[in-house]
């Protein structure tokens, strides 16, 4: 046990590790950073839904908003890529911290409604002010050199550079769920009142994972307007949020991979069926309902439950 | 002219009105989605779907049967209905006893394949539906002029949540309802079918969100995504509302649409947002919401 993973996961990580060092020579590197970028977004999303029992139907917001704020900052300001991602990712935290002060007061579904509602303010927001564009979005966003530096045209620097952020951010999330602070979040999933009871301010722990999850998922959302040069309505919209509830369900909730194998599997439903029109949005639905009905644990949840491993 | 803090009376009077006609959207909406929440828990997603099946199902009424407007309003709440008691036996009812969230996931699926099965058949654009003979023209109200069928809209869901209102505070199947969402075990132990209400009253529920889509049809375009941007207005209603009140999701309604009207007039920019304003205003200030329960 190093590092708070149990043997199964080392092997996991390893295995991921390989996959992410291999991919760009097999598959189209764009379509693999889109993956990564979704699965960091999706495990910065699960932080809340997998350990604090919080769903969150406003992470679009922040994936969004990461996105636009990276995009301008890129463009307009000239930032170099680490501080245009970083800037994304502030943004993200901020609006977090907004809507997470809002949203904690109530719980459960209501949780999930107010968040919803919070996201779609961000939504108009964007569709009205002057620095997203409205409905043009910023276009041709160019692809910041890292430390103003380094090159990032080539699409493997840039892959270098998101698989970077990617693993950083997913080996937090990781540190996160097994720190002592982690502990207490579950303990907030499992038994609310108890953990009052115990003295802990599950207010502020639960606004604390919240504002660390938007975080992240500002830099997933500034990483992926990097990646395709452009920041759209397309990442603030409610459907987005809907996104990243379906990749982490189909990948399992409360699991550490699930929600980059979601990623990957929604990634690529989406590149292959693009072709078919709305029948992607008809394949989405289809998966939700029969996850929800007869898949709860995800593709890892079902997995580790029948290898008997902890993943 | 008449002119109200620098505003011109007409148009005033003109925003009121389009606020009232959206505020009885969101007053029947509400009211459907608050009574299925209370007896079955569930948030149901696919509401602004199925309002919007509710429209094509007129559509459709009319254009492959010739069956009018008139008939449609009694038609297509049944058939809506029917697919939503279709909808609880077959998935909704599989969740029982389970977290919530699970309801609210499983409708979100069903509100997507319904909206991508319609863009598919239909296109993004939707199709044209004309304003019944009888209610089309204007009618003068001698202070402004208003189009006939927009008075209807806004008197037909008024009567209509008044009926259900009265359903539910006044009979005796209302009372039976009122109790197993109080405590459906014990209902259930003085020979209350629960199961067979729940399932009739998910239908009954959708099927007040088709009557608010018949109502729509002749508004704009019959088109796919006419519900989705509703239903997040929806959440917030009930929100502010809170859900324990069926007065209190009509009454909110209708503000909402009014308080959204009156800010088109004075700050058109943020017509947009304002229920969602008023939303954070509510939590603030009254986190069970207006006329909910304090948990």
């Amino acid at each position: 046990m190093s590092f708070g993973f149990s043997r199964a996961q080392a092997v996991a990580l390893v295995a991921m590790v390989a996959v992410i060092i291999v991919a760009p020579a097999l598959l189209y590197p764009v379509f693999v950073m889109k993956v990564l970028c979704f699965g960091l977004f999706a495990s910065a999303f699960n932080l809340l839904i997998g350990y604090v029992g919080l769903l969150s139907l406003g992470h679009a917001a922040f994936f969004g908003m990461g996105s636009y704020v990276a995009a301008y900052a890129a463009k307009s300001w000239g930032l170099s890529a680490e501080l245009a991602i970083l800037a994304g990712g502030i943004v993200g935290a901020a609006i977090g911290l907004v809507f997470g002060w809002l949203a904690i007061r109530r719980q459960g579904i209501y949780f999930a409604m107010i968040t919803l509602a919070l996201a779609q303010m961000v939504f108009f927001f964007c569709l009205q002010v002057p620095f997203t564009g409205g409905e043009d979005g910023i276009q041709q966003v160019p692809r910041a050199p890292l430390l103003g530096l380094i090159s990032m045209q080539d699409d493997m620097s840039l892959y270098w550079l998101i698989a970077g952020i990617f693993l950083a951010g997913f080996l937090a999330i990781h540190r996160i769920v097994h720190s002592p602070f982690g502990q207490v979040l579950k303990a907030i999933r499992e038994n609310e009142p108890r953990a009052i009871s115990l003295g802990y301010r599950v207010d502020d722990y639960k606004l604390l994972a919240f504002v660390l999850s938007a975080f992240l998922a500002g830099i997933a959302g500034a990483a992926k307007s990097q990646v395709f040069g452009i920041a759209t309505l397309t990442d603030v919209d409610w459907t987005m949020s809907g996104e990243v509830v379906l990749m982490t369900l189909l990948g399992g909730i409360g699991t550490i991979f699930g929600p980059v194998i979601g990623a990957l599997v929604f990634g690529g439903l989406e590149t292959y069926l693009a072709q078919f029109g709305d029948w992607v949005t008809v394949t989405q639905g289809a998966i939700f309902i029969l996850c929800v009905l007869a898949f709860r644990r995800g593709i890892v949840g079902e997995v580790g439950a029948r290898l008997r491993l902890g993943l | 002219m008449v002119m109200i803090f620098g505003k011109p009376l007409l148009l005033l009077y003109g925003q009121l009105t389009l606020g009232l006609i959206n505020g009885a959207f969101y007053a029947l909406l509400s009211l459907g989605f608050a009574v299925i929440f209370g007896l079955l828990n569930v948030i149901n997603f696919a509401h602004g779907a199925l309002f919007m099946l509710g429209a094509f199902v007129t559509w459709g009424l009319l254009t492959y049967l010739g069956i009018g407007y008139w008939a449609a309003l009694v038609i297509a709440p049944i058939v809506v209905g029917a697919l939503g008691v279709a909808l609880e036996k077959l998935l909704i009812a599989r969740l029982h006893g389970l977290d919530h969230l699970y309801g609210l996931l499983l409708t979100f699926g069903c509100a997507l394949v319904i909206e991508g099965l319609m863009r598919n058949q239909f296109g993004s654009s939707g199709v044209p539906y004309a304003i019944p003979h009888a209610l089309q023209g204007p009618l003068n109200l001698g202070f402004m002029v208003l189009p006939l069928y927009r008075a209807w809209v806004v008197i037909a869901a008024a009567a209509m949540c008044l009926v259900t209102w009265l359903l539910i505070e006044k009979t005796r199947l209302g009372a039976t309802l009122r109790a197993a969402t109080e405590n459906a075990p014990l209902v259930q132990a003085f020979g209350v079918n629960v199961p067979r209400l729940v399932t009739l009253t998910y239908g009954a529920g959708v099927g007040l969100a088709a009557f608010a889509g018949v109502l729509a049809a002749p508004m704009n375009s019959v088109n796919p995504n006419m519900g989705s941007n509703l239903i997040v207005v929806v959440f917030a209603t009930v929100v502010i509302g809170g859900l324990g009140s069926i007065l209190g999701s009509i009454i909110t309604g209708f503000s909402l649409g009014i308080i959204e009207g009156l800010t088109k007039v004075y700050y058109p920019e943020g017509s947009a947002t304002v229920v969602f304003v008023v939303m954070v205003i509510v939590l603030l200030i009254r986190p069970a919401g207006l006329f909910g329960k304090a948990a």
